[in-house]
């Protein structure tokens, strides 16, 4: 079941690229040898019905699963020039480089302020945090909103604000991947739109993958798209082909609504 | 149907009429119950209090024990019990803190783990005086430091250990996983995780459960009888090596004399334990605000 999912990155080398990753949660493998090419500055889009694998395979990108008692991964996900699994690899360094934005807005319990420079201050950012707040926060397209109450807690702010700072917490550790599992699932339809705007913005500057469970999201947003089923990589290409033209039944069925 | 809708009737129900009589004495027995408590309370604090306000004063505070009645006072015994109180806590608090933390956040589900934490449960469970009989055979004796305030806190920091490593694990527990995974996602190390999340949100649960292992080790008399915290001496430990006395060991001698004057004097210091364990409480309700504010 190890398709290579060839897609052409236009001569550029890929931002990621998975081999025959395998995770298992015990003795069940959650996703199965999935081997699929991210080109750069492009947004991937993961979609799939509930527990067909897509999060555990996102979080496969920035070794989350580590931290997930009993979960163990197989295969190899590379990452500029270097499989991510390799023994020499720190999962510290890892997710400084490949970012992540939760499904429920996860804010700490601090200053907008705070929430913002935590990353750097943690990785011994040595320069301007001020300006590399307001940075990242404009990046976010929050820094209108919240530029004269920089000293609130984060939790006075609207649940897609909140997430929009977890966004810009993101970005200000500058990461070159932004993984994102959900990302509006927990928003209403304004916040939503709000947060796909951004995606097209951030595209220009990073790799994103996202996972969704909303299908007019992924056509909406991004340039290519994986459906994945009970652990398998049914079908991987262009969101276009994807959606209009899919190759595999299964996808037919589950992007025209027949399932899922 | 229609059925169902005449049963809502209620009252008019003889079944509907038992349940709420039911529900009634229930409340009745439940409050009945909690007055028990809060009566028995009143009722020891109001005798104590007759006993032993008239003797309560500064003198009281400031005088060494003595056979005369009328000049006896708590100085040793409350000086002996801080002593004891603040080395506990400076011995216990990080070690427990410590080891939850690595019970938590560091070791993994395995068997040994699992093996430790059970060990830690049936800890909490041992009768003090075990832990007076260890502290006398490891303290006093092995290690030489001889009747001392210094073995008299370490046994009791032992007895407070888990304790205090439950109550501590319970809040570290309690922080959600969604704000350590957003550490971890930033690149933060475990122990900028531990540090900077995981610490401040428990810190209020884990200065609670610490507190009120204090409060029970104030209140400890069987295991510093056993590690020679003695009944009768007229100065304060001046240093860590320095025998000691505590209060409710210095209640204990009181109420056991023969004369009526001494259970007086016995009820005036219980006062200045229960005093001395509110202090603490509200120490720990200030702390706990002081954290709750911060996050």
């Amino acid at each position: 079941m190890a398709t290579v999912h060839d897609i052409d990155t236009g001569g550029r080398a890929p931002a990621l690229e998975t081999r025959g990753v395998s995770v298992f949660y015990g003795t069940k493998a959650a996703v199965k040898e999935i081997s699929l090419v991210v080109p750069a500055n492009k947004v991937v889009a993961l979609i799939g019905p509930s527990g067909c694998g897509k999060s555990t395979l996102l979080r496969c990108f920035n070794r989350m699963n580590d931290l997930v008692v009993g979960a163990r991964v197989e295969g190899e996900v590379d990452f500029r020039g270097k499989n991510l699994y390799d023994d020499d690899v720190d999962p510290v360094e890892v997710r400084r480089r490949i970012g992540m934005v939760f499904q429920k807005p996860n804010p700490f319990p601090k200053s907008i302020y705070e929430n913002t420079a935590f990353g750097p201050r943690i990785n011994g950012f040595k320069g301007d945090l001020d300006t590399l707040v307001e940075e990242s926060l404009r990046q976010a397209a929050l820094w209108d909103e919240v530029h004269d109450r920089l000293g609130d807690s984060a939790y006075a702010l609207s649940g897609g604000q909140q997430q929009r700072l977890c966004i810009a917490r993101t970005l200000a550790v500058k990461p070159e991947i932004i993984l994102m599992d959900e990302p509006a699932s927990a928003l209403d339809p304004i916040a939503t739109q709000k947060i796909e705007e951004l995606i097209y913005e951030l595209k220009t500057d990073y790799t994103i993958i996202i996972v969704t469970h909303n299908m007019q999201q992924a056509a909406r947003i991004s340039d290519y798209t994986a459906f994945l089923y009970m652990g398998d990589l049914i079908e991987y290409g262009p969101t276009e082909a994807i959606f209009t033209n899919p190759r595999e039944e299964r996808t037919e069925a589950y992007v025209t609504g027949r399932f899922g | 149907m229609s059925d169902h809708v005449s049963t809502m009737g209620g009252a008019s129900n003889p079944r509907g009429r038992r349940r709420k009589l039911l529900g009634r004495l229930f409340a009745v027995l439940c409050a009945a119950a909690t007055a028990v408590g809060v009566l028995s309370l009143v009722v020891l604090l109001g005798d104590l209090a007759l006993d032993g306000l008239p003797r309560l004063s500064g003198d009281f505070l400031t005088s060494f024990a003595s056979r005369f009645p009328e000049r006896a006072g708590v100085k040793a015994a409350l000086a002996g019990s801080v002593w004891i109180l603040v080395l506990t806590a400076v011995i216990a608090f990080p070690i427990s803190v410590a080891a939850a933390i690595y019970l938590e956040e560091y070791s993994g589900r395995g068997w040994v783990t699992r093996l430790i934490q059970l060990n830690i449960a049936n800890l909490a469970g041992v009768p003090s005086i075990v832990y007076g009989i260890l502290g006398l055979a490891v303290f006093v004796r092995a290690l030489g430091l001889d009747r001392s305030v210094l073995s008299g806190a370490l046994t009791l920091s032992l007895l407070i250990l888990p304790v205090i490593i439950m109550a501590s694990q319970e809040a570290i527990r309690a922080v959600p996983r969604s704000l350590r995974e957003a550490a971890y996602g930033l690149g933060a190390t475990r122990w900028q995780v531990v540090r900077t999340q995981v610490l401040p949100m428990a810190m209020p649960g884990i200065l609670t459960g610490t507190i009120l292992a204090l409060s029970r080790a104030v209140g400890e008399t069987a295991p510093l009888i056993m590690v020679g915290a003695v009944g009768f001496i007229a100065f304060t430990p001046k240093s860590l090596g320095d025998p000691f006395t505590v209060l409710p060991l210095q209640i204990y001698n009181w109420i056991s004399r023969p004369q009526a004057e001494f259970h007086a004097i016995a009820a005036a210091g219980i006062l200045v334990l229960l005093a001395l364990l509110l202090t603490m409480n509200a120490v720990a309700i200030l702390l706990r605000n002081r954290f709750q504010a911060r996050s």
